[in-house]
């Protein structure tokens, strides 16, 4: 866990009170909402429908026992007593009084967490991959790299008024737990010849206009890590568009030039910045890196767990993940209970959370783009208790990539850019496979929902997506298959013609009985459908 | 006008051309850069202007805070004025990508711009101002 240190903490510090003398500014009337705006947003703090929401910073999806009962107090004392945790590993509040954000915001920073860059046009939480420093795959852990690019974005002089958002994820395995390639930057860490570099792909995201990010640079050598990100957005911000807001994502520039053209441009740019000196010293990552440093586990431990107990044990195959350290596994707890709102969670859950992670994982948490928390580094012997404690607080939903662990924005509940609600059709489409034996049968199905076409719910990259829209006044739902936001990335098919509220639900469960027909020995639903196309689902879906 | 300035030497009496004029007859001393312009096109002119305006005809517009980073990058020392739609919370910031001077279109409270200005003591990234990176506060 990476530690502020004064100079982190006076950063962030100034912040509150910056923050503190606008929202002073924006109540006594000096300024206009239209002038606040801008600057609100800079600091995660949206106009609803009904309320401000807050969306607060947890970057790279990384934090400790402390900050996540922060956490917890913060829903109880300046909210209604629950969180949304959010695809971007973020966590949203969502009926947040303006006048006690600072107050909020002060609270927040006595545990090194703030709002910065939580929206707005400018570089966001940078996001990575939940199991960093746990995964037996990665070749490195990629914090320490996220926490440089968190440094190095914040409060960035040139890059806060982008012609969009921009969003960063550093992963460092080759299999893609944080959908990498969907990010406006992917970065992959990657080995070459004994030494550490880094892997750009750029101009991916989801939005109206989907797009798989292309590699732009195969090896970046690791002293030039920033340098080469800086040459990126540069080429971005001077020559994104800004005549339309549909157009601004780097992905559209990415596009319209062509990724050898754009890949030019930043080389071009990068041989000039590279002579600036912004690329701090090996001492600094290895400053940072030792904050990563493995916590102290202990040899020796039972690999044996008894099995004895079946509802643990079924949680046990869905929601433990092997560990890279003998004797320890890795711990998924599903916010997605049948019927429940996807990726919210109660004060009282956030706290037993942090209470076991404190006891059972060496003081660590993550949040997952899919709305999950994780307990990284759990010794087997404790598997048992963990589960008893979460099965306790209504959170050992053992679902992790079933059809009912789905994504879902806040949709037309809560935002105040969506077409169409998105909970009440996860909760029906939930509802409607709670047979837990159904699920296991219908195996690891993606599904996510969205709102409006702003992709937020990442439906573009679900193996099952479902597009809210409104058309004529009335909410509709578009599906999509065969999408992935893994290392099989892909972008999902439009089936056709949109259903209503129920109608969508039993077109999910005439692709899933599809499925079922066609598949062969150990096809995923997205398998299947690759391998078929699109046609056997369409004719069962429409008829 | 230049409500904020924050340089010793005498403002320039020369009104800014555009970009096309000065590198049509570049005996000018003072050009106006368009957010669309390349800023690139003045560097083999730096030593010869007295007065680069970068025109921000929307705050939402970033493209003038690479434009100033790079002609301070390729050594211009002369004045770098903000022009147009200057709010008081972007001044810190165009101050770190090397403008010293700001003709916001509409007036702004002195004060304010002072708080702003001097909100933070301490930043993550060297950019194109006298500010030392953390990093190098942290290991010299």
């Amino acid at each position: 866990m990476y530690k502020y240190d004064n100079y982190d903490q006076a950063i962030v510090d100034a912040r509150v009170a910056e923050f503190r003398d606008q929202v002073q500014r924006r109540l006594a009337g000096e300024i206009t909402e239209d002038q606040f705006k801008p600057l609100r947003l800079m600091n995660g703090l949206y106009l609803q429908l009904h309320a401000y929401m807050l969306r607060v910073a947890i970057p790279y999806g990384t934090l400790d026992s402390r900050q996540m009962r922060m956490l917890a107090h913060i829903a109880r004392k300046y909210d209604r007593d629950y969180g949304h945790f959010t695809t971007r590993q973020n966590i949203q509040y969502n009926w947040i009084k303006l006048e006690e954000c600072p107050d909020l915001l002060a609270d927040l920073a006595t545990v090194e967490m703030h709002a910065i860059q939580t929206s707005g046009n400018c570089i966001r939480n940078i996001s990575s991959d939940q199991y960093a420093g746990a995964a037996a795959d990665e070749i490195a852990d990629p914090r320490p790299w996220a926490e440089l690019l968190r440094q190095w974005s914040t409060f960035h002089p040139e890059f806060s008024y982008l012609p969009r958002k921009f969003k960063i994820a550093v992963i460092a395995a080759d299999e893609d737990r944080a959908a990498m390639r969907l990010h406006d930057i992917g970065i992959q860490l990657v080995e070459r010849e004994g030494k550490l570099g880094a892997a750009f792909y750029v101009g991916g995201g989801m939005g109206r206009t989907p797009m798989i990010a292309p590699l732009i640079k195969d090896f970046v050598p690791i002293e030039d890590y920033l340098s080469y990100a800086e040459a990126c957005l540069r080429v971005y911000n001077r020559y994104g568009r800004r005549d339309n807001i549909y157009k601004a994502r780097i992905k559209i520039l990415v596009h319209e030039i062509g990724a050898e053209e754009y890949a030019r441009q930043v080389e071009e740019e990068f041989a000039h910045v590279k002579t600036l000196g912004i690329d701090p010293p090996a001492a600094e990552l290895e400053r940072i890196a030792a904050f990563f440093a493995p916590p102290p586990f202990e040899s020796g431990l039972n690999e044996d767990i008894d099995r004895s107990d079946p509802d643990f044990a079924v949680w046990l195959d869905q929601n433990v993940k092997p560990h890279k350290q003998p004797g320890y596994a890795i711990v998924n707890i599903s916010l997605k209970p049948i019927g429940g709102i996807p990726g919210d969670a109660s004060s009282a859950q956030i706290d037993v959370m942090a209470d076991l992670a404190e006891k059972y994982s060496f003081d660590e948490l993550r949040v997952t783009h899919a709305q999950n928390i994780v307990l990284p580094h759990v010794a087997k012997p404790d598997l048992y208790a963990v589960w008893k404690a979460l099965n306790e607080a209504e959170l050992a939903n053992a679902n992790l990539d079933l059809i009912s662990d789905i994504i879902a924005c806040p949709g037309l509940d809560y935002c105040s850019l969506a077409n169409a609600r998105s909970i009440p059709i996860a909760q029906k489409i939930a509802t409607r496979f709670a047979d837990a034996e159904r699920q296991r049968d219908l195996g690891e199905l993606k599904l996510k929902i969205s709102g409006c076409i702003n992709a937020c719910g990442h439906h573009h990259a679900g193996h099952i997506g479902i597009l809210g829209v409104d058309r004529k006044g009335v909410e509709n739902y578009q599906l999509t298959l065969g999408g992935s936001g893994a290392e099989d990335v892909s972008i999902g098919k439009i089936t056709g013609p949109g259903f209503d509220e129920d109608g969508i639900v039993d077109a999910v469960e005439r692709a899933t009985d599809k499925y079922k027909e066609l598949r062969e020995p150990g096809e995923r639903f997205v398998d299947t459908y690759r391998r078929v196309g699109m046609e056997p689902f369409k004719e069962a879906i429409y008829g | 006008m230049t409500d904020f300035r924050y340089r010793e030497d005498d403002i320039t009496e020369q009104p800014a051309v555009t970009l096309d004029a000065f590198l049509d007859q570049s005996n000018a001393t003072a050009v106006r850069l368009e957010p669309d312009d390349d800023a690139r096109a003045l560097i083999p002119f730096l030593d010869r202007l007295s007065l680069i305006e970068i025109a921000f005809p929307k705050f939402r517009d970033g493209r003038g805070y690479s434009s100033a980073r790079i002609l301070r990058e390729a050594g211009y020392k002369g004045e770098l004025r903000a022009q147009g739609d200057v709010l008081v919370d972007q001044i810190a910031f165009m101050k770190r990508c090397g403008f010293d001077s700001f003709a916001p279109e509409s007036s702004l409270n002195p004060d304010a711009v002072e708080r702003a200005i001097s909100a933070y003591d301490q930043f993550y990234q060297k950019a194109a101002d006298a500010a030392i990176p953390v990093w190098k506060l942290r290991h010299g």
